[in-house]
């Protein structure tokens, strides 16, 4: 059940405490009021001090000690939570008037029509739920809003900033995140004899706990391709660790890839994200060959398959998340992989940088004002002309 | 966000539109919420979804791996084609039962 409210009824007239209870009765045995009495202003505050529960303050005006109008200044500093109710004597406007400048919610004249204040005090206790009910989902709005924002700055924090320079290849990656949703990530590995790890990511979820799920995942990512240059296996590694301790069905999809600058070939395994496209200088392109493989923590003792490509000098390699590929436009048509290859048939790109401006600049104009739904990253690695 | 029905201990959910970061939330309250104790396997039916994120198969995966623990199992039939897209290249037709029509779902849970 409901707890009763608490009215504190404050009155220099010994009569009103016995009347009120007599008269208030029925809604005191029921446990929907419950009365406390003060009978100056100076008393209404240290009890209003000593008791948060109170809800409700009824006093009248002319008390000794302080007045019922001076109260009504004292009593936010003290619990500004609680709404008074001022009795005034039938007709004085002028100090009516007074009271409600000062804050009073509402009031009654004497001699006191119990009827009346009962319904008064109900539309009181009516509209302080009310208030604190906004003000609990105003709250909870805040915290999940903080929550968001650390999480946005967990995603930031990971990305790297800089990428290896060689005379060989060239390096650019973004991410622009949509709000409050998504939880891309990408990482650049410095592997041993010139080797370079790629790595794309897609964790499913938000907030804090995907978040800390993305974190592990790019550091065990990064443990693991330290220990062999087969992405099968650290996709595998990789996996079974994720899997371990994942009750919340967490799960990242992965695309990784060891460039080696010896062979110019680019081997690379993949769970579950999409499949990487290799562009020609001609503007031509080719989705890497399929090799299976599911997301990572869905499931403990999977395999993955490997399998390479050779990156010719001028070719550029494109990796990416579903965010570029499922961007919507504002008749709800998503980007789609053939406009994707389009626009690196138009663009020709002659360098990383060039190849994954062109790319943002074809989906942001493809999509319009229609809002970003997922985050959208591209990482170009581009092999240069000798 | 789901509609649901029972052919005999089978317990059918559809859903329709978009899952997506935004509801994936509100799509997994729905979702365990209609799942009762006497429920002896779950067919989500997904004709009339358009769009699933990460964040909506994961909710998948999730009642998935409950309904595991308790010796049941989770089917998911009628895959649109982007749907059906998003499944196959995350791999989860590899995890999770995948069926053509309602009635072959639940012929296969059922029987």
């Amino acid at each position: 059940m409901q707890h009763a409210f608490k009215i504190l009824v404050v009155d220099d007239e010994p009569d009103l405490e016995p009347l009120m209870l007599q008269r208030m009765r029925r809604h005191i045995r029921r446990g929907k009021y419950e009365f406390v009495f003060a009978h100056n202003g100076i008393e209404a505050l240290q009890t209003l001090d000593a008791d948060r529960s109170i809800d409700i303050v009824l006093s009248d005006i002319n008390m000794p000690q302080m007045d019922g109008l001076t109260l009504l200044e004292q009593i936010p500093e003290v619990d500004p939570d609680v709404r008074s109710v001022i009795i005034s004597a039938y007709g004085d406007m002028k100090n009516i008037r007074t009271a409600m400048n000062r804050g009073a919610f509402d009031f009654v004249t004497k001699p006191i029509d119990f009827e009346d204040l009962t319904v008064t005090i109900d539309r009181t206790l009516q509209h302080l739920t009310e208030w604190r009910e906004a003000l609990s989902s105003r709250d909870k709005l805040v915290a999940l809003q903080n929550e968001l924002d650390v999480a946005s700055k967990i995603q930031q924090s990971i990305l790297p900033t800089t990428f290896p320079r060689h005379d060989d290849y060239e390096i650019s990656a973004n991410m622009e995140p949509a709000r409050n949703v998504g939880g891309d990530f990408f990482d650049v590995l410095r592997l041993d004899r010139g080797r370079v790890g790629l790595a794309v990511a897609d964790v499913s979820d938000k907030g804090v706990p995907a978040a800390l799920f993305m974190m592990s995942s790019r550091t065990l990512l990064k443990g693991a391709a330290i220990g062999t240059n087969n992405p099968g296996e650290v996709l595998q590694e990789v996996n079974e660790l994720l899997d371990a301790e994942n009750e919340a069905a967490m799960f990242v999809t992965v695309l990784y890839a060891v460039y080696d600058p010896e062979t110019g070939s680019l081997t690379y395994a993949n769970g579950g994200h999409n499949t990487p496209l290799l562009v020609h200088p001609d503007g031509s392109s080719d989705e890497f060959p399929l090799t299976g493989g599911i997301a990572l923590g869905v499931a403990p003792d999977l395999e993955y398959e490997y399998d390479s490509v050779t990156v010719a000098p001028g070719d550029t390699v494109f990796l990416y998340t579903d965010g570029v590929t499922e961007a919507m436009n504002s008749e709800g048509e998503e980007f789609g992989m053939e406009r994707l290859r389009d626009t690196f048939a138009a663009a020709r790109p002659k360098s990383a940088e060039e190849a994954n401006a062109a790319v943002f600049a074809a989906v942001s104009e493809f999509a319009g004002d229609t809002p970003q739904s997922d985050d959208i990253t591209c990482m170009t690695f581009h092999r240069n002309e000798k | 966000m789901i509609k649901t029905e029972r052919q005999g201990t089978v317990l059918i959910a559809s859903t329709e539109d978009r899952i997506d970061g935004v509801n994936a939330r509100e799509f997994q309250d729905a979702l365990q919420g209609a799942i009762s104790d006497d429920d002896s396997a779950v067919v989500l039916d997904l004709e009339r979804l358009t769009y699933i994120s990460s964040a909506g198969l994961r909710v998948i995966l999730l009642v998935a791996k409950t309904l595991q623990r308790q010796d049941k199992n989770l089917a998911v039939c009628s895959l649109s084609g982007p749907v059906r897209e998003v499944f196959e290249i995350s791999g989860f037709d590899k995890i999770i039962q995948t069926h053509a029509s309602q009635s072959e779902a639940v012929a296969t849970l059922g029987g």
